[in-house]
């Protein structure tokens, strides 16, 4: 077991740094000049130009800078912003959104996920189960955003139950539906996954010997089906914290949340690469981590599977 | 049984055949050849509605996006102003957008935009990611090491944010290739780990080893027995991300970084239908619609043929 962890933090470490390079390539390649742009129509004189590029390392090649960026990274200086703002700074503000948003998200598309699931798989074949089926497709076939325009149009302007944006206050209230949009495609993944796992444990061996031993139908749904059913559930889960935290650009676009995607988008139409590249890092971290988590969880959950 | 003498007190310990199972088993002529995995998915697909349901409807997206001329004979670009937001009428059956350009024509030349990008993005990341994950699954060792690591990296990137930054870099040349290369580009990986996977599988079989024993070389053993029994999941997934990456294109064309605005998408057009929402929903039902039934043609399809393909969620 141990040796597994150890193995897997050494599979991550070239993933991180694959990652962040890829990253930092792209963000390199990016069209305009933001330097130029900082001095206005008048333009910037030579000698402050090769100043300000000798001071950000800009008249190196493109290793050159990432490495720079990277001893920045591990002594926690992530740069400046053109405004002369600390990336942290604006990390601070954007990801507490984020990080809220899909963890909200996860408990929704787990809690009804889950429960949806279980029902439908119990009764296969049934009314219940065909109307979530179809539902879950329908809901993985319409993108996201069309799915945010009908919630936030009827939820919030026509019936006027839920705000229609997110107030700077962060209250749980004006965040439900954002998180309900977000949450959305996965929950459909989730029920769809439960479904599946609960019908197919359902007809094991084992559920017969536990319901012959005589345990009651609940006793055997939660304690025996359930448990087994439940293992990569909870690995999606785990796994989708990140995607999540990645993917609500479109969410947070609707309900205009100042969060991660939103900051990210401006700063690459701003050509703002010191921005961009952190928060990239960040997210390839949490990534990283969850999915470290994950492979855990499943040793630890699964006694069959043995780590050597 | 009936020559079978039964002597007193042993009425119950043999069945009658027709109480066991036994006699659908005698049913079963010899003489046929065993039915293939290919020849009883199909078996098992003709009886499903939701089959024949996905089949037409990818059919008619297919058709659409191929001649959409012979289903409306307007203009979908003609855009007359005093027509905005107008309702249907004569000839007009799904009324007209913000610009006053006819919703239904518009919502048939959507099809091409997004059916190319989806057919185009499939092609391309099952390539790769067969080419990839075979070699990975097939050699091991440090090759499997390697490109396993390659496909984590694109795992790792979040997927939207790097397609901005990309569709960003070209945003001077975009073109539905453009958008097909980043969507492929984040697309193969996944394809890649399930090839991987199905091929480490297929290898242990008996008939690779036998096929190896008679002489047969490693290309060869790869080519004719462990690709066509890995090949299963990789076409199932394969039909449901066709769904799925024209989603993504549609959600990269919200974004306004996706097809140029000269191509006539329903991405585009869901997002323009956004500022008139309440005055006119019916602006938004069209394309929006259409995306979504041409999406969940390919979905359904990909989940019909996958229980027809695993023997074991038969019954």
């Amino acid at each position: 077991m141990k040796r597994y962890v150890g193995r897997r933090l050494l599979q991550l470490i070239p993933v991180f740094f694959g990652a962040t390079f890829l990253i930092y390539a792209m963000v390199y390649a990016l069209p305009g000049d933001p330097i130029a742009a900082l001095g206005g129509d008048k333009g910037l004189p030579p000698a402050v130009r090769l100043a300000i590029e000798k001071e950000y390392h800009l008249d190196q090649p493109l290793i050159v800078q990432y490495l720079y960026y990277l001893k920045g990274i591990f002594t926690f200086d992530f740069g400046v912003t053109f405004s002369g703002r600390p990336v942290v700074e604006v990390m601070a503000d954007a990801f507490p959104w984020t990080l809220k948003l899909a963890l909200m998200a996860i408990v929704f598309e787990s809690v009804f996920g889950i429960a949806f699931g279980v029902f439908a798989g119990l009764r296969r074949g049934g009314v219940f189960d065909s109307t979530v089926l179809v539902l879950s497709l329908l809901l993985i076939a319409v993108p996201v955003f069309v799915i945010g325009f009908l919630l936030q149009f009827i939820i919030g302007v026509k019936l006027g139950w839920l705000p229609v944006t997110v107030d700077r206050s962060m209250s749980f209230k004006s965040m439900l539906m954002p998180a309900i949009v977000l949450g959305a495609v996965s929950f459909a993944y989730i029920l769809r996954l439960t479904r599946t796992e609960v019908a197919r444990n359902a007809t094991a061996d084992y559920v017969r010997t536990a319901t012959a031993k005589g345990l009651s139908r609940p006793q055997v749904v939660t304690r025996h089906i359930l448990r087994n059913s439940l293992i990569p559930v909870i690995t999606f889960i785990g796994a989708d914290l990140g995607a999540l935290m990645g993917g609500a650009i479109v969410t947070e676009g609707i309900f205009n949340i100042p969060g991660v995607g939103g900051t990210m988008y401006k700063a690459i139409f701003q050509g703002e690469a010191a921005t961009v590249v952190s928060f990239t890092t960040i997210l390839v971290l949490v990534y990283i981590f969850t999915s470290l988590i994950v492979d855990l969880l499943y040793a630890a959950l699964d006694p069959r599977i043995r780590y050597e | 049984m009936s020559e079978t003498q039964v002597y007193p007190g042993q009425e119950h310990t043999f069945s009658d055949i027709d109480e066991t199972g036994l006699g659908a088993v005698d049913a079963v002529p010899d003489d046929r050849p065993p039915a293939s995995l290919l020849g009883e998915a199909w078996r098992q697909l003709r009886r499903r509605p939701i089959f024949w349901i996905s089949a037409a409807l990818i059919l008619f997206s297919v058709l659409i996006a191929l001649f959409p001329w012979l289903f409306t004979s307007v203009d979908p670009r003609y855009a007359e102003l005093s027509h905005s937001l107008g309702l249907p009428e004569p000839g007009h059956p799904f009324g007209f957008d913000k610009q006053g350009r006819d919703i239904y024509a518009r919502t048939i030349y959507g099809a091409r935009a997004s059916v190319a990008v989806g057919v185009l993005t499939m092609l391309i990341s099952v390539t790769i990611g067969t080419i990839v994950g075979s070699i990975a699954g097939f050699r091991g060792g440090w090759a499997d090491s390697l490109l396993s690591r390659v496909t984590d990296v694109f795992f790792a990137i979040p997927f939207v944010l790097a397609a901005i930054v990309i569709m960003q870099i070209f945003k001077e040349s975009r073109s539905i290739w453009t958008v097909v290369v980043v969507i492929s580009l984040f697309g193969w990986p996944q394809i890649a780990r399930i090839c991987r996977s199905a091929v480490m599988e297929a290898k242990q079989e008996e008939y690779v080893t036998a096929a190896r024993a008679l002489g047969s070389g490693g290309l060869s053993n790869m080519l004719r027995h462990i690709l066509p029994n890995a090949a299963a999941p990789i076409i199932v997934y394969a039909t449901v991300a066709l769904g799925s990456y024209i989603v993504t294109e549609a959600t990269l064309s919200f974004l306004g970084i996706g097809l140029p605005p000269t191509i006539v998408s329903w991405g585009a057009d869901i997002s323009s239908a956004r500022s008139v929402l309440r005055e006119a929903p019916q602006v938004l039902f069209y394309p929006a619609g259409a995306l979504a039934l041409t999406v969940l043609g390919f979905i359904m399809m990909g989940d019909v043929v996958r229980d027809a393909l695993d023997p074991k969620a038969r019954k």
